[in-house]
């Protein structure tokens, strides 16, 4: 087993699953509390325009990725917000739209896009330095934010009316947190891929909520559980030449359903 | 208070008015949620508002709160617009609408009323910790501080509720059904809660149950899409007639629990 880590993909892959944790532990708990699991899922789907779009621009697909999924991140805010328009509407159609926008791109590029799959279903064997550097740095940016602004996005997931009306700037903070999911999403993407990031937004954070009632223990619980299921699937994927993203959603999930039927 | 307040006096009994509705309507969808709505409150008063499920209770106070944008007509908070003068409120939201599993304490529940006395991202100083304690001490909850807030009854929740919107020290405390959760033979004990209340503050409580209001409201004002209020405790059948859209009969019950009149 200790032999794989003189191979530096092998290393990469490890960094990126607690790289990975991290920011998905954090955002996926306030996902879960404030249920907007829906509308986490809708940035996922429509950071691919972004992925087309850093393929069309001819660089790195992250640089297309990152505004792209900040940009959709608050445009699903505003029409959710200020318009009449449901959100689970608004969702609705800016998901597909996004996707669309990311397929038309790649339609327009030059050749051939390489690694096209590792962006939609994840492939953690290819994440690069540069890559990794990337998901550090976004990370310090989520637990940054996070950490001063604790208490003002726990009166928004619990009660937002009543957070307004005390004077909290509800709106914007609302903004800021579809914006950090956003950056989470880029953090996720190589690891699983833009079609399973939701469930590493969901997945931990429901088991830590039914062990703790206290927000940061459930921060701390599910940070830890993304690393122990990032790192198990990635292992059983390597011990059964098996997909590795996908794998590490099949444990996950069934991590949540043992715990599931551990608490009845 | 400023000058605007001094005007408006209530000329009968001197005591400056804190809440003043005119004209106000709400039209949603071309339905009108809130006709006409003309209403004056003064301090110290204790204005029970009653009238059916969907006659727009919920929706007037969170017009008074400034939520919502009335489609015409002033809200007037102390001389203030609702999103200036609603620091000076307490609010307390119709109970029920919250996840039981969520994780988060009496405690955290009770601080988050703090959280517009300072600058985003600060922490809660000294100041906010004693207030939140003797928010807790006034409503006798302080021994579930560290419980999770969804494993205490209603009539307890309900309570950590209002030390939630009393750690502002508001003028005026807003009161969503707060009888909901309440088992009969506990409503006394709340209206006691509030009867110390009152003494400090001016008190809107809005509920559907006629019951509810009970001796210690001192005015009375019906609602169903318009308001109907004769600045005092009675209510006409008339009035709840219209309200409710059906004959009503009233029961009085003996003279010292009489909230309605002769009839």
């Amino acid at each position: 087993m200790f032999e794989l880590l003189q191979y530096e993909f092998i290393r990469n892959a490890l960094l990126a699953v607690l790289l990975a944790s991290i920011a998905c532990g954090i955002i996926g708990v306030y996902v879960v509390v404030k249920r907007i699991v829906f509308i986490s899922g809708g940035i996922a789907h429509a950071s691919f325009g972004g992925v087309g779009l850093g393929y069309f621009l001819g660089v790195n697909p992250i640089w297309g990725i990152i505004p792209f999924s900040i940009l959709s991140a608050l445009v699903m805010g505003l029409v959710s917000k200020r318009t009449r328009i449901p959100e689970d509407t608004a969702v609705g159609i800016l998901w597909a739209l996004g996707m669309s926008l990311g397929i038309v791109f790649i339609g327009l590029s030059p050749g051939y896009a390489p690694d096209l799959f590792s962006y939609l279903f994840g492939n953690i064997l290819t994440v690069t330095s540069v890559d990794l550097i990337i998901m550090l740095i976004l990370d310090l940016v989520i637990i940054m934010v996070v950490f001063l602004f604790y208490k003002e996005f726990l009166a928004l997931s619990f009660d937002d009316e009543f957070a307004t009306v005390v004077g909290v700037p509800t709106v914007k903070l609302y903004f800021l947190l579809l914006c950090l999911i956003a950056l989470t999403i880029v953090v996720l993407m190589k690891v699983v891929g833009i079609i399973m990031i939701i469930a590493l937004l969901t997945i931990p954070a429901a088991i830590s909520k039914q062990y703790t009632s206290n927000l940061k223990k459930m921060i701390f619980i599910s940070i830890l559980l993304s690393a122990i299921f990032g790192l198990g699937g990635l292992w059983l994927s390597y011990q059964l030449n098996l997909a590795s993203g996908a794998t590490i959603v099949i444990v996950s999930g069934i991590g949540f359903i043992l715990s599931w039927f551990g608490k009845q | 208070m400023n000058q605007e307040n001094k005007n408006n006096e209530n000329q009968e009994n001197n005591t400056p008015e804190v809440i003043n509705l005119q004209k106000v309507w709400l039209v949603y969808n071309n339905i009108n949620v809130l006709e006409d709505i003309n209403l004056a409150i003064y301090q110290h008063e204790f204005l029970g508002i009653i009238g059916p499920n969907g006659g727009g209770k919920t929706t007037l106070l969170k017009v008074i709160l400034g939520l919502i944008q009335p489609t015409k007509g002033e809200v007037n908070i102390l001389g203030m617009n609702p999103k200036e003068g609603r620091k000076y409120i307490g609010y307390v939201p119709q109970y029920c609408l919250f996840d039981r599993e969520f994780p988060i304490s009496v405690w955290e529940v009770v601080l988050t009323g703090r959280l517009g006395q300072r600058k985003c991202g600060k922490a809660y100083s000294k100041e906010d910790k004693q207030k939140a304690q003797q928010a807790l001490d006034i409503v006798g909850m302080i021994e579930s501080k560290g419980k999770q807030i969804g494993k205490l009854s209603g009539g307890q929740q309900q309570r950590v509720f209002i030390a939630r919107a009393l750690v502002t020290e508001p003028k005026i405390l807003l009161l969503d059904e707060p009888l909901a959760s309440i088992d009969t033979p506990l409503q006394a004990g709340f209206y006691e809660l509030l009867e110390r209340l009152k003494e400090k503050m001016t008190i809107v409580l809005v509920t559907h149950d006629l019951s509810a209001v009970s001796i210690y409201v001192n005015k009375i004002a019906c609602l169903n899409r318009r308001l109907f209020y004769h600045k005092s405790k009675e209510i006409r059948v008339e009035d709840l007639e219209a309200t409710y859209h059906c004959p009503v009969d009233l029961i009085a019950h003996g003279i010292p629990h009489r909230v309605l009149r002769k009839h």
